[in-house]
């Protein structure tokens, strides 16, 4: 079998302790992972938790059911296979000089980017999108120089009413 | 009434049913030992190192059904749990531990005696508590026995700052759980089961593998039910021995690394596995990807993340097994299954595993059988870690449930002496015999000062080779016998037993083993025989690491009788 990235989606009780739960579980099974973005959810005390794992699927279902057994963890799903939409955000602060600057501030328009912060040597850029749009993005802005770049790892969510 | 958190914690503990308590006291846990004189009904078995109570309540639980409870102080308390907990963790056992910890001010600024255990305890419990608020706790007690005690059982820590012990607040025991994140599937899926039943009512040549959940899980009668109606010989894992009758016709004993030879063999030309209530661990299967090449596989284990783990499997029953057995008996046919049954009576004649080889020397598979005799079955075994664990789980016949008490998973030496107290005091009535290896037992040999002190009545056999047995064996066979560190020098244990007022006997010959273990059995306390034995005896059979089961080698009955035979 391969290894290719799944990413799962898990409902996890807002308590002390829980992410370091679910990281401490991928390192003592030797799991990879790849992204983990955590934030509220709709339920009140539980967050969801996107994970990026990289693993055939036999090892990545192992690990969605050692992951749902965590008494914190309510519900893991693997939806990899699902039609689903992800988002990614990055912050990208890229060398800007006088003479740079307009063409960059072109190709941000083109990715409907946003420029969220100027400063006589940088522009600093806000991007959302799947991994593809923000590697495209990062690709172009490197031959200017990237000064520092911060991403969130992907947030993810099944297409269509069912939840 | 407000009730202080220490009030509470035995309030609860009483509410949970717990009698005995296994610990040793410090600073941060003198908060709730000065509350345990209000509180007579539960015993506290005063040990002498935290893992002796560990050990201890792990014991105590596998005889009971119950959690056991222990008790240690911050620090070095809690980490001197650590190996205890890990072994109750890998073998299912339910545990409570329950740790002190420095007062709330100064947790996290690297107070005396302060440890993350929480932290340190995430991968060897099946949940933890770090309790911050006096009016969290009584619920914190309730989920942990519940989490403790139900689906797959393990240990679950709870650590208790000692302000907390006593902060005061009103006490309510809940009578509700909310754990929105823990299920326990009990019932196996019914197409699954008929899925199943089809395989079985379909196998020629069936094997089950019984493990501990047939144990843990209480369903003896359905299992032998269950064998029987379809004649299935049953294969064990090591901590599957006690959970089927070893007398009976179909029982093949233990299989893996040093099974016997009819049960690697039935396994290895299995044309169908039904494995109940265990985990394909190495030690059991040997090497996998050659493992039962022909079998398609049944899994039933309460444990969903435990289905394909480590071998895949063609139907996965999730449920309790006493449930699913139930299930899965109206749905088999009767067989007899002649033909494999021959086959498997074949092997059993052709290889000698259980016989015990000719030889003036003291050889341990005597001492054990001797036990064995001496009972009749009628005892719990507890052993160490090691050749002694191997010799009583092959050479002793595990007729009465639950009988059989050994660490399998962590598998670490010294476990003998205090499991052996917990099963004592957890099933009083009942003759306890503790094997131990002479490495082992000195790992924790302290313990006999809790025993003498708590008038605890085990009977413990030394298997004194005066090595490092298991390990020698390994450099014997796969070392050039390069005994590299593994000859001991040890004291008199004869001595050390008269040191801690405990009577016993030193055994050199074959001829002095029956008497003595008739003395140990007629001494109304604890008893220690130290038996000299063959210093270089092996173990057999033996599957050679990374071949398959059926790569065993064993010596033959010539070698075992010489010309006699």
């Amino acid at each position: 079998m391969t290894d290719t990235k799944h990413t799962l989606v898990a409902l996890v009780e807002d308590k002390p302790g829980v992410l370091n739960r679910v990281a401490s579980l991928f390192r003592r099974r030797s799991f990879n992972i790849e992204s983990l973005a955590v934030g509220g959810s709709e339920h009140p005390g539980l967050s969801r938790m996107t994970i990026v794992a990289i693993g055939d699927s036999a090892q990545v279902e192992q690990v969605r059911k050692q992951l749902e057994k965590l008494i914190n963890v309510v519900k893991v799903s693997d939806i990899t296979e699902e039609d689903m939409v992800t988002r990614e955000l990055a912050l990208i602060k890229v060398k800007a000089t006088a003479s740079t600057r307009s063409e960059i501030m072109q190709i941000v328009n083109i990715f409907r980017a946003n420029i969220v912060d100027v400063s006589p040597g940088s522009l600093t850029v806000e991007v959302t999108g799947d991994e593809g749009k923000v590697n495209s993005l990062l690709g172009l802005l490197r031959d200017f120089g990237v000064k520092e770049v911060s991403r969130t790892g992907r947030i993810a969510l099944t297409r269509g009413s069912s939840s | 009434m407000k009730k202080t958190g220490a009030q509470i914690l035995c309030e609860s503990l009483i509410k949970e049913g717990v009698e005995v308590i296994f610990g040793i006291l410090g600073g941060a846990v003198l908060p709730l030992y000065d509350t345990f004189p209000q509180y007579p009904q539960l015993r506290h078995i005063l040990v002498r190192h935290e893992q002796g109570a560990a050990h201890a309540a792990d014991g105590y639980a596998r005889a009971t059904h119950k959690a056991g409870v222990c008790v240690a102080t911050s620090g070095p308390g809690a980490t001197n749990l650590v190996t205890g907990i890990a072994c109750a963790y890998m073998d299912s056992a339910p545990m409570i531990a329950i740790t002190g910890q420095v007062a709330r001010p100064v947790i996290g600024k690297d107070a005396f005696q302060e440890t993350d255990i929480t932290g340190i305890t995430i991968p060897i419990t099946k949940h933890n508590y770090l309790v911050t608020d006096v009016a969290e706790l009584a619920k914190t007690v309730k989920e942990a026995f519940h989490i403790a005690q139900t689906g797959r059982p393990g240990p679950v820590l709870i650590d208790i700052p000692r302000d907390v012990q006593q902060e005061q607040t009103d006490f309510v025991y809940p009578d509700k759980i909310d754990l929105p994140g823990y299920k326990v599937i009990s019932r196996g899926h019914p197409a699954q089961i008929k899925k199943a039943a089809k395989l079985i009512n379909e196998a020629e040549q069936p094997v089950i593998i019984a493990g501990r959940g047939i144990i843990i899980s209480q369903a003896y009668d359905e299992f032998k039910e269950f064998a029987e109606k379809a004649q299935l010989p049953v294969a064990h894992t090591l901590l599957g021995l006690g959970s089927f009758p070893g007398n009976h016709i179909l029982d093949l004993g233990m299989m893996g690394m040093h099974g016997t030879g009819c049960a690697n063999m039935a396994v290895q030309n299995a044309d169908l596995l039904i494995a109940i209530g265990m985990r394909f661990d190495d030690r059991a299967t040997a090497n996998t990807t050659e493992f039962a090449p022909n079998a398609r596989i049944i899994h039933i284990d309460i444990d969903p993340a435990e289905i394909g783990k480590n071998v895949p499997v063609d139907i996965p029953v999730v449920g309790d097994i006493k449930s699913v057995l139930t299930a899965l008996n109206k749905e088999i046919e009767r067989r007899e299954h002649v033909d494999w049954l021959s086959q498997i009576e074949q092997w059993r004649y052709e290889y000698p595993s259980l016989e015990i080889r000719q030889s003036d020397e003291l050889l341990p598979q005597y001492i054990i059988h001797q036990i064995y005799e001496a009972t009749q079955g009628n005892a719990l075994v507890v052993t160490g870690v090691g050749q002694n664990q191997m010799f009583a789980a092959r050479y002793f016949t595990y007729t009465k449930p639950n009988s059989f008490i050994s660490a399998g998973g962590l598998a670490p030496m010294g476990f003998e002496l205090p499991a052996a107290m917990g099963v004592k005091i957890g099933r009083p009535e009942e003759l306890v015999w503790c094997v131990a290896g002479d490495g082992g037992f000195q790992m924790t040999i302290q313990e006999l000062a809790t025993i003498t002190q708590e008038n605890i009545a085990v009977k413990i056999a030394i298997m004194n080779n005066g090595y490092l047995g298991m390990v020698r064996q390994w450099q014997e066979l796969f070392y050039g016998r390069r005994y590299v560190d593994t000859k001991l020098w040890n004291p008199d244990f004869i001595k050390i037993a008269e040191a801690y007022d405990i009577s016993g006997v030193r055994v050199k010959h074959r001829e002095e083993v029956i008497p003595a273990i008739q003395k140990a059995m007629e001494s109304p306390g604890a008893f220690l025989i130290d038996f000299l034995i063959e210093p270089e005896e092996n173990i057999y059979p033996i599957v050679p690491p990374g071949e398959s089961l059926a790569r065993f080698f064993e010596p033959s009955r010539t070698e075992l009788w010489g010309e006699k035979f």
